[in-house]
């Protein structure tokens, strides 16, 4: 796979080919606490950079994902249905949709500046 | 107003506790354990909680108990020293103002633990409507508040305190105990569905008993707990949260609290418009969410496409295992076993009313 990108919302994006692999980051499994369900994106949906297309719930709250980049979502990782706590164990292992057909990634960060945005926040 | 700081601040941020503002303090929402842990260590082991945000309120003199009566739904003429009861307290309209525990200390002299949330309303409402010769004070800032949670807490407070010296029963308290030389307040009560214990101490030994209690709980797996397990826990027991199954315009019996509103009393306020109400057209049932989906709060209910009610609470609930709701259905479509849909942001998810609390405890 080709190296991990990253949004201003906390979303990752890792390239295998021509198929993006999107989940969310540390931080932000971190930030919303042990994750009790993932409201799945439907396949074929087109998505939009930037724009909410699933959403992650812990205990307390529900929090849009958004779509590091725009596409058509191609998959989406069923295990996580009922094994949603994945997320928080191995949030770079835990893929939440591939997307196809992917659009610009001008916009995303790198790791480092990822990192450096974190840094800011904290 | 500023959010306020409870004298366990300090201990919290060195915990690792995640800060939220809560009812105008700040206090930890989890800790790195995380809430499904906390809920867990509560129904297999033990947590503690900071709960100093609550109010007390001392009531005391000859027309005490004539007070409770008259301005609480429950009875409280028959009460003995060190005893605890519960009771929603209502407007005239048979709305809620508040739910609340009374504590009898002795002859003449309640304490009274309110909602933070609350408490400014609580105090006034109380204020206007007091009768006779008695005198309530506001002695919330005093006292610090914990909550020993779990099946473990006896275990573990019985290491501090004088042999057989604590609360057997539920719903009983004893008064100036020395928790590790410490004195306290301890009654057998607690907001989680489990058995345990709420401690009151002076607000600079909170600190102390906090580290005592942790460091006499480290064998049986005791671990700090936050709000966010506080509210699992509490909707797991199916108990009623205010602003939530209560409020100004829902009545303790809407909410199914009939067994603590005396009809049978000779006044109290609200009597008269919840006797005229009769049965309620709506009441609070449980639901048990069989699809796939989180319910929350201010969902709408659906049976066969006819909205018949909305939910006030809804989260996953990590001991029994499923994602479960409270709702205000009308009280036609009540039936346990009856299938229902929630919108979830515009999403039908299944549901089934089930028998509340959807967590028990079982009988020891």
């Amino acid at each position: 796979m080709a190296e991990m990108k990253f949004t201003k919302t906390h979303e990752w994006v890792c390239f295998d080919g021509d198929i993006a692999y999107v989940g969310i980051t540390d931080y932000a499994q971190q930030e919303m606490g042990d994750l009790v369900y993932v409201n799945l994106p439907e396949v074929d949906a087109e998505v939009t950079a930037g724009e909410p297309f699933c959403e992650v719930e812990s205990v307390k709250a529900v929090a849009e994902v958004n779509a590091p980049i725009s596409g058509t979502v191609a998959e989406v990782n069923e295990e996580l249905l009922d094994a949603p706590e994945k997320i928080n164990e191995a949030p770079y292992e835990s893929w939440i949709a591939k997307i196809a057909n992917a659009g610009d990634t001008d916009s995303l960060l790198t790791e480092d500046e990822y990192t450096a945005l974190l840094e800011e926040i904290h | 107003m500023e959010a306020r700081k409870t004298p366990l601040y300090e201990t919290h941020l060195k915990a690792g506790g995640k800060m939220v503002e809560f009812a105008g303090y700040i206090l930890p929402v989890q800790y790195p354990t995380g809430v499904v842990k906390e809920h867990l260590a509560v129904r297999n082991a033990c947590g503690l909680f900071d709960v100093s945000h609550m109010g007390e309120l001392r009531l005391k003199g000859p027309d005490a108990v004539r007070n409770l009566n008259h301005l609480l739904t429950n009875d409280y003429t028959e009460m003995a020293d060190g005893q605890c009861r519960y009771s929603p307290m209502c407007y005239p309209d048979g709305g809620t103002v508040d739910d609340l525990i009374v504590y009898k200390k002795g002859k003449d002299d309640y304490l009274i633990v309110v909602n933070a949330a609350n408490r400014k309303k609580d105090v006034d409402h109380i204020r206007e409507n007091l009768v006779g010769d008695v005198l309530m004070e506001d002695v919330s800032d005093s006292y610090a508040q914990l909550a020993l949670q779990g099946p473990k807490a006896e275990a573990i407070l019985s290491k501090l305190v004088p042999a057989g010296s604590l609360p057997e029963k539920s719903y009983t308290a004893v008064f100036d105990l020395p928790v590790g030389g410490l004195l306290c307040i301890v009654s057998r009560t607690g907001y989680t569905g489990s058995d345990g214990f709420e401690l009151y101490t002076a607000a600079e030994n909170a600190e102390k008993l906090f580290g005592l209690l942790m460091e006499a709980g480290k064998e049986e797996g005791l671990i700090p707990c936050g709000l966010g397990a506080r509210d699992t826990l509490r909707l797991e027991a199916s108990m009623p949260l205010y602003g939530h199954e209560l409020s100004a315009e829902i009545s303790p019996l809407e909410a199914g609290l009939s067994f603590f509103v005396h009809l049978d009393k000779d006044e109290f306020i609200g009597k008269e418009a919840l006797e005229k109400a009769g049965r309620t057209a709506r009441v609070r049932v449980g639901l048990k969410v069989t699809g796939r989906g989180i319910v929350r709060e201010h969902q709408d209910v659906f049976i066969d496409g006819r909205k018949v009610g909305v939910t006030t609470s809804g989260t996953s609930c990590p001991y029994v295992g499923y994602p479960a709701a409270m709702a205000l259905i009308e009280r036609a479509s009540r039936k346990i076993g009856t299938k229902v849909e929630v919108d979830v942001r515009g999403r039908l998810v299944e549901a089934e009313i089930v028998k509340m609390p959807f967590y028990k405890k079982e009988e020891q």
